[in-house]
């Protein structure tokens, strides 16, 4: 058995990168590994934008990440600046910024980047998709 | 808590993707934290570190200026693929800071004695 943690570095839709970290997430699971973390960075933010709103007949990203996050209390780690730089912002950020709406809430979280060293410190393997 | 290698390899331009900047941010701050950062550049990678860069405001900041102060954060490990260099024309005295200069080959062998590796 090996602990992995995910680094997800691209949005999802135009790329299947993300789609295939969830997948990685999902087998790794299925075949005893443990899950430390997942990481998102970079355009891997959008994965953490709740207002995503696809068709009905499509696989929804959005919800599966909250179903992993929820289910298997998996950290949903994303980096704060990257995020902000994004459009990607949390309730008190939209305090701060005097914005009507927030699109991140549990169960992601805004962290710093330190939070992905600690993954780094806990897994075997940081894969990045 | 042991103290984990970490590869973080560079293989764009800068400018034209935030790559760069975001993959130094990342150095940096797994530097702060203690861990051993080694840095690659590769590919158009290596424009990354030529000097006298000069972007305007909307190509984003001039993050090359950070370059001289790794050494500061204990980054000492910079390694750039020779065949890239090369291909681009460019020879070490174009260069920003002092790397180490090697054939891909080489840089593979360095990358898989790493614990982590991230690609940028």
């Amino acid at each position: 058995m090996a602990a992995f943690s995910l680094l997800v570095t691209h949005a999802p839709f135009e790329q299947q990168y993300a789609f295939s970290a969830y997948r990685f997430v999902r087998s790794a699971l299925n075949l005893g590994h443990e899950i430390k973390g997942v990481f998102f960075y970079q355009a891997g933010v959008q994965n953490a934008n709740r207002f995503q709103a696809g068709h009905s007949d499509e696989f929804d990203l959005y919800a599966a990440w909250v179903e992993l996050g929820t289910q298997f209390a998996i950290p949903l780690n994303v980096c704060v600046t990257a995020a902000n730089r994004r459009g990607v912002i949390n309730k008190q950020d939209a305090i701060e910024n005097s914005q009507q709406g927030f699109n991140l809430a549990e169960p992601f979280a805004e962290v710093g980047l330190g939070s992905l060293v600690e993954l780094m410190q806990v897994s075997d393997r940081v894969i990045q998709f | 808590m042991s103290a984990k290698s970490v590869g973080i390899i560079n293989t764009t331009a800068p400018y034209g993707l935030s790559n760069g900047q975001e993959s130094l941010d990342l150095a940096l701050a797994t530097a702060n934290f203690g861990q051993e950062v080694s840095l690659f550049f590769i590919d158009d990678g290596v424009f990354q570190l030529v000097k006298y860069q000069q972007p305007i405001p909307e190509q984003g900041k001039n993050y090359s200026k950070t370059f001289p102060a790794l050494t500061f954060y204990d980054i000492d490990d910079i390694y750039v693929c020779e065949q890239s260099l090369n291909a681009r024309r460019l020879v070490l005295t174009d260069l920003c800071i002092e790397v180490i200069a090697l054939p891909y080959e080489e840089l593979s062998a360095h990358m898989m004695q790493l614990d982590h590796l991230m690609r940028f």
